[in-house]
C-alpha cells in the first residue's frame, strides 16, 4: 500500500538536494534550514516526540536570527526567456496542467472503479498521493520535451523556494498551533463564551458568528491560516459540526474563505494589501484595501449564505 | 481533558493575544507562532517538556501539508522557458478592450490559472505592476480621457484589489494548497477525517460569486469614471 511515508520521502529528497545546493552556495543557514526540514521528511515518523520538538525550535530559531538568504541560481534572461515562450507558445502549460490533471482524474478513477477495492493508496490519502505522482510525471515531461541541464529543475526550486523562506513551513507550525489550542483548551473557553452569547438553537446565527469570528480574527492577525484553528476549535467544530450537525467539508472550506473576506479589509495582510500600494505608488497607502471593501463584504455575506444552505439544508 | 477545570482557566487565551502582538510588531512570524504555542502550553497547566512533546507531534502530523512545496520545479522550469512571458502574452492579446473588459478578464484568468495550481503565475511585483494596471489605466484613458490623479489612483488600485480576489477566491479550488490541507489537519485532529477534494469543491460557489460580484464593480468603476468625465480633455476621447 502506497502511504504518505512514500511521499515524504519523496518530499525529503527534494529538500535534501536543494539543501545541499545551498551548501554548495555557502548559504549555511539555507542549508540548515532545509536540511533540517529534510530530516523531519525522512526521519520524523521514528524520532520521539520530543527530539521532533526540538527540530522544530532549531528551526524557528533558524529563521528568526535571520539565517534565511534568497538565492539567485543561474537562470535564463528575460530577453531568452521572451524568445522562448514565442517559439513555445501555449504548449507551456502543458507540463503544469499534468499535475492537477492526474491528481484530479487519478482521485476520480480511483474512487469511481474497483481499483479502489485492491487498497493501492492509504484510505483518503490518495489525492495528496496522485499529486507526487503528478509531479513527478510534469518533471519527467518537461525534462524530456525541454532538454534542459540536468541541475536546472533543482536549481530554479530552490529559486522559488528561497523566495519564500521560511513562509514555506508557516502553514504547517500554524497547524501544529492550533492542535497546541486544542490541547490546552482555547477552543472551548472561547466557545463556551461564544455559545452563552449565541441564542441556543438558532443555527443561522451561530453560522453568522463563525463566519463573523473568521473575518475579525482574520483582520487582527492579517492571516485567515491563524484565524482557522482558533474558530474551528471554538464554534466551527463543537457548535456547528457536533451540536447541529453541519457538513464538516463546507463549514471548514468556506469558513476558511470568510476569514480571506477579512484578508481583503486589513493593512496586516501587508504583502496583498500594502506592498501593492507601494508598488503602484499610490499616494494612499490603504488605497488597495479601499477598492477591495465592496466586494469583501457582500462576498462574506454571500459565504454565510453559502455554509448555510450547503452544510444545513441540503445536508440534512 | 477537564471540562470544569478549562471552564474556570482563562490564561491560555493569553496565547491568542501574544499572536495578536507579535503579528502587530512585525516579529518573524514563525517565532510569534511557536512561543504562543508554548506560552499556551505552559498557562494550561503543562510542563515545558510536555510542552514541546506536544509541538513536536503536532508539527510532525502536519507534514503533508509542506508537502506541496514539491511542485516548485515544474513550475520554475517553465519559469525558465518564458511561462510567464506567456502568461503576459495572453492578457495581451486583449489590448484594445476597455478598462472594464480588461480587468473583469484578468480576474477570470486569475482564478482560472490559481484554481489550476498556477498561482504565481499573476502577483504583484510579476503581473500587477508591469502589466495589469498600466493596461487598465491606458484603457480606460483610452475611453474616458486624461484622469484625474484621483481616478487614476482608483483605477491601479482597482487593478491590485483584481488580482488579490482573483487568487483568493481561486486558490482554494486547487487541492494541493497549504490552507485546504490546514482546514484537512485541523478536522482531522478533532477526528473529522476529510479529504482535500471534498473541500477543494466546495470553494466552487464562492469563487462564482466573488467573480460575479468583483467583476460587476470593476464595470461600476468604469462606468463611475465615465459620467465623471467633465474636464475638457482631448477632443478624440469626446
Amino acid at each position: 500500500m502506497i502511504t504518505y511515508e512514500w511521499l515524504y520521502w519523496l518530499a525529503g529528497a527534494f529538500f535534501a538536494i536543494w539543501a545541499l545546493l545551498s551548501l554548495r552556495d555557502g548559504r549555511l543557514g539555507n542549508a540548515a534550514f532545509w536540511g533540517l526540514l529534510a530530516g523531519s521528511f525522512f526521519l520524523g515518523t521514528h524520532l520521539s516526540d520530543f527530539a521532533n520538538g526540538v527540530l522544530v525550535l532549531a528551526l524557528v530559531a533558524i529563521a528568526g536570527f535571520g539565517g534565511l538568504k534568497r538565492s539567485e541560481p543561474a537562470t535564463t534572461t528575460l530577453e531568452e526567456r521572451g524568445a522562448l515562450s514565442l517559439k513555445l507558445g501555449n504548449r507551456l502549460f502543458v507540463p503544469a496542467l499534468i499535475v492537477p490533471v492526474t491528481a484530479v482524474a487519478g482521485t476520480l478513477l480511483y474512487n469511481y472503479t474497483p481499483l479502489s477495492e485492491t487498497g493501492l493508496f492509504e484510505a483518503r490519502r490518495e489525492t495528496l498521493i496522485l499529486f507526487g505522482v503528478g509531479v513527478v510525471i510534469a518533471l519527467i515531461a518537461a525534462m524530456l520535451w525541454l532538454r534542459p541541464p540536468a541541475l536546472a529543475p533543482a536549481e530554479e526550486g530552490r529559486r522559488l523556494l528561497d523566495s519564500i523562506g521560511w513562509a514555506a513551513i508557516l502553514p504547517q507550525m500554524l497547524a501544529a498551533l492550533g492542535a497546541v489550542f486544542a490541547l490546552a483548551g482555547v477552543g472551548e473557553i472561547i466557545g463556551g463564551a461564544a455559545q452563552s452569547a449565541i441564542p441556543e438553537g438558532s443555527v443561522f446565527l451561530t453560522v453568522v458568528v463563525f463566519a463573523l469570528g473568521m473575518a475579525l480574527f482574520t483582520i487582527i492577525m492579517g492571516n485567515a491560516f491563524a484565524a482557522f484553528p482558533v474558530m474551528a476549535a471554538a464554534i466551527g467544530i463543537p457548535l456547528l459540526v457536533e451540536t447541529y450537525d453541519g457538513n464538516p467539508a463546507v463549514i471548514g472550506a468556506v469558513g476558511m474563505l470568510a476569514g480571506f473576506c477579512g484578508t481583503l479589509l486589513t493593512p496586516m495582510a501587508a504583502n496583498f494589501n500594502i506592498v501593492p500600494a507601494a508598488l503602484l505608488e499610490l499616494k494612499d497607502q490603504n488605497g488597495v484595501i479601499r477598492q477591495q471593501i465592496g466586494t469583501a463584504i457582500p462576498l462574506w455575506m454571500c459565504n454565510v449564505v453559502i455554509i448555510y444552505v450547503g452544510a444545513f439544508l441540503l445536508w440534512s | 481533558m477537564n471540562e470544569a477545570e478549562v471552564a474556570t482557566n482563562y490564561w491560555p487565551l493569553l496565547g491568542i493575544v501574544l499572536v495578536v502582538i507579535g503579528f502587530a510588531l512585525r516579529f518573524n512570524p514563525l517565532m510569534v507562532v511557536v512561543g504562543a504555542a508554548l506560552a499556551t502550553g505552559l498557562l494550561a497547566g503543562f510542563d515545558l517538556g510536555a510542552v514541546i512533546e506536544a509541538l513536536g507531534k503536532a508539527f510532525n502530523d502536519n507534514r503533508y501539508i509542506s508537502v506541496t512545496w514539491i511542485i516548485l520545479p515544474v513550475i520554475g522550469l517553465l519559469e525558465r522557458y518564458g511561462l510567464q512571458q506567456r502568461a503576459r502574452g495572453l492578457i495581451e492579446g486583449v489590448r484594445g478592450a476597455t478598462m472594464g473588459k480588461l480587468l473583469t478578464i484578468y480576474l477570470g484568468f486569475r482564478q482560472i490559472t490559481a484554481a489550476l495550481g498556477m498561482k504565481d503565475i499573476g502577483g504583484h511585483p510579476q503581473a500587477v505592476r508591469p502589466l495589469v494596471a498600466p493596461m487598465a489605466e491606458a484603457a480606460a484613458e483610452k475611453s474616458h480621457g486624461e484622469l484625474s490623479d484621483e481616478n487614476r489612483e482608483k483605477v491601479l488600485a482597482m487593478s491590485a484589489a483584481t488580482d488579490n480576489v482573483g487568487l483568493f477566491f481561486g486558490e482554494d479550488i486547487f487541492f494541493a494548497i497549504a490552507s485546504i490541507l490546514l482546514i484537512q489537519g485541523v478536522f482531522e485532529s478533532y477526528g473529522y477525517p476529510l479529504t482535500p477534494l471534498e473541500l477543494s469543491v466546495w470553494a466552487i460557489p464562492t469563487a462564482i460569486c466573488a467573480f460575479i460580484i468583483h467583476g460587476w464593480r470593476i464595470n461600476a468603476l468604469d462606468r463611475r469614471l465615465a459620467k465623471v468625465r467633465v474636464q475638457p480633455g482631448r477632443e478624440d476621447a469626446a
